[in-house]
């Protein structure tokens, strides 16, 4: 499955609840605010482990526009819309943590 | 029509906002459609099915009687996050006790609230054709 | 594949119908079609005909409405009637039923019911959440 994560986890739980909950062959986009969660933050050890797995995409438009896109944790894939829509076809159902 | 699995994920508690209220409404109508429908109540979603809401004091409409007729229009499998109640100091007893009654089995009278771990939920969730949040 | 879309939040507040669009338009691009585009919440916001940004921003309204699949035929853009009426969002045919003059939904989004979201959900091979 595909996880989409739109928050960041300084702002709200949904990036925690979300690693919480899914299976071992789901992977999470994180889109809007949820790319902050991408960068090497003290909170980007929430997905550090499902990155090294090669699980962890986030959205190049987000992370550029935050000014952050220099900023991304190691092994977290770097996607745009293209690739946004390529993960949705790929891996089944999607699931928006909203 | 072709059968689909459906499951409504809610976590956002009442009142606050809109969300639980207008994703109860969906509900209602899918039941119509004959889909297989679930649904998860995750996070401060849990609160949407805790009993002895009132809401007197903040002039808006009470709507969580509406969970208790779900299980009339077969929409019998609410799932609940035990982590979740486990981390707001909620257990299964401070839930409404939704129940169906089961055509299946001489109409008799089940419950459809199923507290349930992550692993179990997400083993559901895998399961699903449709995902809708709110 | 066909793709639909829910929009749960509405334009300029929240980046979720800028999102949508841009996914929308991405999966055009790519040769997949977008069955239908169902606005929900304050989603329905985005199907104000009455909407006017800058001259220097985006039009998040008229982004939607020019959006065509790639064999040019038009998105189905549906509004959700219920959560419509409650946010003061009509159509003629809504503002003549409820007695209230005038009326601001968009010519290229139509009013119906929660059903539509369902049946997107059904006939799709995705159904994608865009919200807060």
């Amino acid at each position: 499955m595909l996880h989409t994560v739109n928050k960041s986890s300084f702002e709200r739980n949904s990036l925690q609840s979300c690693v919480n909950i899914i299976d071992d062959s789901s992977v999470i986009l994180l889109i809007e605010d949820g790319v902050i969660s991408a960068t090497n933050n003290t909170q980007s050890s929430i997905v550090s482990d499902l990155a090294s797995q090669g699980r962890v995409y986030a959205l190049q438009g987000d992370l550029e526009a935050r000014g952050i896109s220099s900023k991304v944790a190691d092994n977290i894939k770097v996607v745009d819309y293209a690739g946004f829509v390529d993960l949705v076809v790929e891996h089944g159902t999607p699931v928006s943590w909203v | 029509m072709s059968t689909k699995k459906f499951m409504y994920l809610n976590r956002k508690a009442p009142y606050g906002t809109v969300y639980a209220l207008e994703s109860l409404e969906v509900v209602l109508i899918a039941a119509a459609f004959e889909q297989d429908v679930s649904l998860a109540f995750i996070d401060d979603g849990v609160y949407q099915i805790v009993d002895g809401q009132k809401t007197d004091g903040i002039g808006m409409k009470n709507f969580s009687s509406t969970y208790r007729a779900l299980g009339d229009y077969d929409i019998n499998k609410l799932y609940v996050s035990k982590e979740s109640l486990d981390e707001r100091g909620l257990s299964e007893d401070d839930l409404m006790p939704l129940v169906y009654e089961d055509e299946d089995d001489d109409w008799a009278e089940k419950p459809s609230v199923f507290v349930v771990s992550n692993a179990e939920l997400s083993k559901i969730m895998s399961d699903q054709d449709v995902c809708l949040s709110f | 594949m066909k793709i639909s879309i829910q929009v749960n939040e509405g334009p300029y507040q929240h980046q979720s119908a800028d999102t949508a669009y841009q996914f929308a338009k991405a999966a055009i691009e790519k040769g997949h079609e977008i069955f239908r585009v169902f606005f929900y919440h304050d989603g329905v916001n985005n199907a104000s005909r009455f909407t006017v940004p800058p001259q220097d921003d985006r039009n998040v309204v008229n982004n939607w409405a020019d959006l065509k699949n790639a064999d040019g035929s038009d998105i189905d853009r549906v509004v959700c009637v219920a959560a419509a009426l409650r946010r003061g969002m009509l159509d003629e045919s809504e503002a003549g039923k409820n007695s209230v003059e005038g009326n601001n939904i968009h010519p290229a989004f139509r009013i119906s019911g929660l059903g539509q979201l369902i049946e997107a959900g059904i006939q799709s091979d995705r159904l994608v959440v865009f919200g807060d």
